[in-house]
């Protein structure tokens, strides 16, 4: 029994397979995170980027697997646990203003029957202000643009107060403000110590963006600190001999190696 | 006593129609609309079947039975979503047809068993019976419309987030599956209460048409199911006072034409959201657009009129 421990954590999968139709999604998925810190999953389309993240919630069921956070299951821990779905994942003609939605974050802790008071709704406002959206408070969540809309997801999980948080791709199809302003969000919470995982698109901001990565293709084929782990070795590894990748990924490692 | 026939039947579809604007609100928001078509028309065999079984006409029987098999409908649909790769319409239409065959085949046997027999007729469940309501079947209804009353203000926080984001519900730790069973368990008794009056065919109707008025007026929730519940009764009084009017008119299907007269109104006239306003707001855009892109043309324009 000589296993290196894992109980103390933030996050640890062992041995996690997810499948739709008997078809492996997700194979043999470990994975742990001992530091707080900004993780990036990156991988081609169909890697089981989102699936990874759903299946860590409970969302998707694992053929196989253990995920435990801070030593515990997920439902033990799910309070210190935020999540951002793909925006697209809910009906944006809800009838619901800024406010309202941001303050489902603190339904968690609110429990069964107790209304958010006048507290909560603080909290919720402060949380706006966070991603610039102060101004929005009272605006029915349909009349946003997509980045404003996504930054109302984002201020949802802020004002749950967690202490890890999962994100699935926050940045797809946001405007480069959204973009700067999740960003230096994002840096602010690390600095405070909470860790962030997430599902990113572009290779490009990653070297710049995130303190470890997690190149994922069914099976997880590396995963550390950027610097040692975000090479062209192990990207070609992750996405295969696919030549429109190829340019991205030698532009990402020329920026990499200006920032260094 | 001041209480009337008329007035009886009133209070019962005012009730009936509160009711069914505030669960409706959820069910329409929740896309479960048609979910309460398919547990009205799942109900009409159960009715029958609680009459063969226990020979008994009264009404407590009968819609306990309709209970049972409407939510054996609805959960025989959501089964069949989870292990068929059928589509949601294709089976909606199946279960629904399948249910309500076997209805109207039980309810004339019966009928033609049982033909000079007293008590509640089973072919009057169909397209409804309000004008025979009786003083004991509008406290039924009042007590539904107050426990479904209170199970939504108490829950409203909880089906709120069901409704918007089951995904995040579930990833705070909630029990989603629970709480959408107890969406449809509301859907199902208010449908139920409402058989003897609208009947199995009209009464979803009930549940859509207020809700999907309401939406048309205001963009919040609270809002809407105020609306809504308010569309409802209005609906349920103008219909029950037409059909007293008008000789032989039943009343459940004024009711139902009501509610989608003021559905009709507020999808045109609706500030914000409605045919009108938007109708005006898009030419307005126009015109605006039209002057940006073109600035030259329009000083033209107002040069050769003056």
């Amino acid at each position: 029994m000589n296993a290196p421990d894992s109980s103390g954590a933030i996050l640890d999968l062992h041995d996690m397979t997810v499948a739709y139709d008997r078809r492996p999604v997700l194979w043999n998925v470990d994975l742990t995170l001992h530091k707080p810190g900004l993780v990036a999953i990156v991988g081609p389309n169909g890697a089981g980027k989102s699936t990874l993240i759903k299946a860590v919630m409970g969302l998707v069921p694992m053929t196989s697997g253990l995920v435990t956070a801070w030593g515990r299951s997920v439902d033990e821990q799910r309070q210190r646990i935020g999540y951002v779905p793909q925006r697209e994942s809910v009906d944006w003609d809800f009838p619901i203003n800024v406010l309202e939605t941001v303050l489902m974050g603190t339904y968690g802790e609110l429990g069964w029957f107790r209304r958010p008071t006048a507290r909560h709704r603080q909290r919720a406002l402060k949380c706006l202000e966070q991603v610039g959206m102060g101004d929005f408070a009272y605006r029915q969540i349909g009349q946003l643009s997509g980045g404003q809309q996504q930054r109302v997801f984002l201020a949802r999980a802020l004002a749950q107060e967690a202490d890890l948080y999962f994100m699935d791709e926050p940045m797809a199809g946001v405007d480069a403000a959204t973009e700067r302003i999740i960003f230096d969000l994002l840096k602010t919470l690390r600095d405070a110590g909470r860790t962030i995982v997430v599902v990113h698109h572009d290779l490009r901001t990653v070297p710049e963006y995130f303190d470890e990565v997690v190149l994922l293709n069914v099976r997880v084929v590396a995963s550390g600190p950027v610097g040692r782990t975000f090479t062209p070795e192990k990207l070609q590894a992750t996405y295969g001999g696919r030549l429109s990748i190829l340019d991205t990924m030698a532009e990402a490692v020329r920026m990499q190696q200006e920032t260094e | 006593m001041f209480l009337t026939q008329t007035t009886l039947v009133l209070w019962g579809t005012v009730l009936l129609g509160i009711t069914a604007g505030l669960v409706g609100t959820f069910a329409y928001l929740r896309r479960r609309a048609l979910a309460g078509d398919v547990i009205a028309h799942a109900a009409l065999p159960g009715l029958c079947l609680a009459f063969l079984i226990t020979q008994s006409r009264s009404m407590g029987v009968l819609l306990t039975g309709a209970l049972l098999t409407g939510i054996a409908g609805a959960f025989l649909m959501s089964l069949l979503r989870r292990i068929s790769r059928l589509r949601e319409d294709a089976i909606l239409g199946t279960v629904l047809s399948i249910a309500y065959g076997l209805g109207i085949a039980l309810t004339r046997t019966i009928q033609n068993h049982h033909r000079n027999e007293r008590g509640a007729d089973l072919e009057s469940f169909i397209i409804g019976r309000a004008a025979t309501m009786l003083a004991g079947d509008v406290l039924q209804i009042a007590a539904t419309s107050v426990a479904c009353s209170i199970v939504i203000v108490l829950m409203y926080k909880e089906l709120k987030l069901l409704s918007f984001d089951e995904s995040f519900c579930r990833v705070q730790g909630w029990p989603a599956t629970r709480l959408d069973l107890l969406l449809m368990l509301l859907t199902a008794v208010t449908v139920i209460t409402g058989l003897p009056a609208v009947g199995v065919v009209l009464t979803a109707a009930l549940l859509v048409i207020p809700a999907a008025a309401a939406r048309f007026w205001t963009d919040r929730l609270s809002w809407m199911m105020a609306i809504a519940a308010g569309i409802g009764g209005a609906s349920g009084a103008i219909g029950t006072l037409l059909s007293a009017r008008l000789d032989q008119m039943p009343t459940g299907p004024l009711v139902v034409l009501t509610a989608s007269t003021l559905f009709v109104v507020s999808w045109m006239f609706a500030p914000k959201r409605g045919w009108l306003w938007n109708r005006g707001a898009a030419q307005e855009e126009l015109a605006a657009a039209a002057k940006e892109i073109l600035p030259t043309n329009t000083a033209g324009d107002t040069e050769v009129v003056s």
